[in-house]
């Protein structure tokens, strides 16, 4: 574990989410009336099978997919007035550098830093020096003239995780960060953001369905399928569903619509 | 006689080098946006403009200008509306534009010969007047795309992210967009708007093929642009070809040699 849970007081929220319902155009909603609170400092897994919902919970909450019902708060502040947003880091599903030209590690990481500088002009010394922190934080000093696509699979994981850092956020929402993405990796990975949950109390939610790499590190597990089905360390779940991935043959059957892509 | 003896060519090498460094930095933008057709589009739409310009007896750069923006404009809030019918809804758009062009033009009774130096360039139309305007509006989209350049490229490199965390996306979006028509309205007399396109996207093909990181890669492509332009052009003098099919001809072959080249390199 990587950190004892803070006490809740309703002042340290980070996250919350009031009877949030999501559906895209189908009958039956791709998740219903779901709440969830989440406290500064939290290292919170969000588990399931594939298409049960985890990744369209995190877009919702982060004003990426519109819900059909339900209000989300960060920090306290209505989702749609949070004008903090530099706090906010966000790493989607089979993340890549959405650019096909050569690309190196200190540009992707340099982008991060955006949401705390001014938007033109060149980068000033501090901001430089929060870039090169992100990198060695990362471990990727001396890496910083590489094209990202030259390395690993588990490097440019860390390079991601680095362009967030860059902008020195308090609340991190990775979306399965690891696919792909071979053991060691993985394992380093957690390692690291188990860091940046102790170390600095950065709030992370970390969507995976596969999320063994992080499990002994989280708080608390919250089980996605259609809904929340289970909120609580995972020592407490219940044995049928230790494997998230198989969640549905616990009683609850996987929706019937067809999940478009990226949910 | 050599054509720097001209002063009609020294003019086109003037406006050459000015469309060839500006268009492939707006072209990398699009590239990296996966809109590298968008270039083209435009220009059809820009047509139209002309078309209006030639009809309405006003400069048919600058209607061209208007046309391109109002198009370029539709086809972002388009894109980032995500329509399922999008890719018609741009099909529709580019095709009336040309037609729109067409018809204006030959309402105009300008069907003739210069209907061409709109579609394709040519050199000897350039006049000093669109010296300084190709100038004018070259030089704002290079100090745009310089100043802006950290933004710009944090959305290319991961849009939602950038949304995320507050970054204007949309708004940078639509400047890319209206960058993109201010270099398809000012190549109308070098390459014409046909194939603007080509120049905005072949050098920055070629250049991420040779480069090293993002922004050597907008470097090498905006030096590549500018000598491809000067080179189609005095090809284009010689051989009195059309200039922007001899440019973007060029650029299509500097790209053929560099991919073959770094091909046999690696094998």
């Amino acid at each position: 574990m990587c950190r004892v849970s803070t006490q809740a007081t309703d002042r340290d929220e980070a996250l919350r989410v009031t009877g949030l319902s999501v559906t895209y155009g189908t009958a039956t909603p791709v998740l219903s009336d779901v709440n969830l609170v989440v406290h500064q400092g939290e290292f919170l897994a969000i588990a399931g099978p594939n298409g049960g919902g985890k990744t369209t919970l995190l877009r919702a909450v982060l004003g990426l997919v519109k819900p059909a019902s339900g209000s989300v708060a960060l920090y306290g502040v209505p989702a749609d007035s949070f004008r903090d947003r530099a706090r906010i880091g966000y790493l989607r599903q089979r993340s890549d550098v959405g650019v096909e030209a050569p690309v190196t590690v200190r540009e992707v990481v340099t982008a991060g830093r955006l949401p705390r500088t001014r938007r033109f002009g060149p980068l000033r010394t501090p901001d430089r020096t929060a870039v090169d922190a992100a990198i060695h934080r990362v471990g990727l000093e001396g890496l910083e003239s590489m094209r990202v696509r030259r390395l690993s699979g588990g490097q440019q994981q860390r390079v991601f995780l680095a362009k967030l850092l860059a902008a020195e956020p308090t609340l991190l929402f990775l979306d399965e960060p690891t696919t792909g993405v071979d053991a060691d990796a993985q394992e380093q990975f957690a390692e690291l953001l188990c860091e940046l949950n102790s170390g600095l109390g950065v709030t992370i939610l970390y969507v995976s369905h596969e999320f063994g790499a992080v499990e002994r590190h989280v708080d608390r597990l919250v089980l996605v399928n259609g809904g929340i089905r289970f909120d609580g360390a995972p020592h407490d779940l219940p044995g049928q569903w230790h494997d998230p991935s198989h969640t549905h043959a616990a009683g609850h059957p996987p929706h019937k619509s067809t999940p478009p892509k990226d949910r | 006689m050599g054509p720097l003896d001209l002063e009609f060519m020294r003019t086109a090498y003037l406006v050459g080098a000015i469309v060839g460094c500006t268009a492939p930095l707006v072209g990398l933008l699009l590239v990296e946006r996966r809109m590298s057709l968008i270039g083209d589009g435009l220009g059809h739409v820009a047509f139209a403009g002309v078309g209006f310009g030639l009809v309405l007896g006003v400069e048919p750069v600058l209607t061209a200008l208007v046309a391109a923006i109002i198009g370029a404009v539709a086809i972002e809030w388009v894109r980032s509306s995500r329509l399922a019918a999008g890719d018609r809804a741009l099909a529709l758009l580019f095709y009336s534009g040309l037609a729109g062009g067409v018809v204006l033009v030959s309402s105009a009774g300008q069907f003739n010969a210069s209907v061409n130096s709109y579609l394709f360039g040519s050199i000897l139309t350039i006049s000093d007047r669109d010296l300084v305007l190709t100038g004018l509006l070259g030089f704002v989209v290079a100090i745009v795309i310089s100043a802006l350049w950290r933004s710009l490229t944090a959305v290319a490199i991961d849009e939602e992210g950038a949304a995320v965390t507050g970054i204007p996306v949309r708004v940078l979006n639509v400047l890319v967009a209206v960058l993109a028509a201010v270099v398809v309205a000012v190549s109308i007399r070098t390459v014409g708007v046909l194939l603007i396109g080509a120049l905005m996207v072949l050098p920055v093909m070629t250049a991420a093929s040779l480069a090293w990181s993002l922004k050597s890669t907008a470097a090498i492509g905006a030096a590549l642009g500018a000598l491809t332009a000067l080179v189609g052009l005095t090809a284009a003098f010689y051989g009195n070809w059309a200039p922007g099919g001899t440019i973007v001809l060029v650029a299509a072959m500097t790209y053929a040699v560099v991919l073959t080249v770094t091909a046999l390199r690696r094998s």
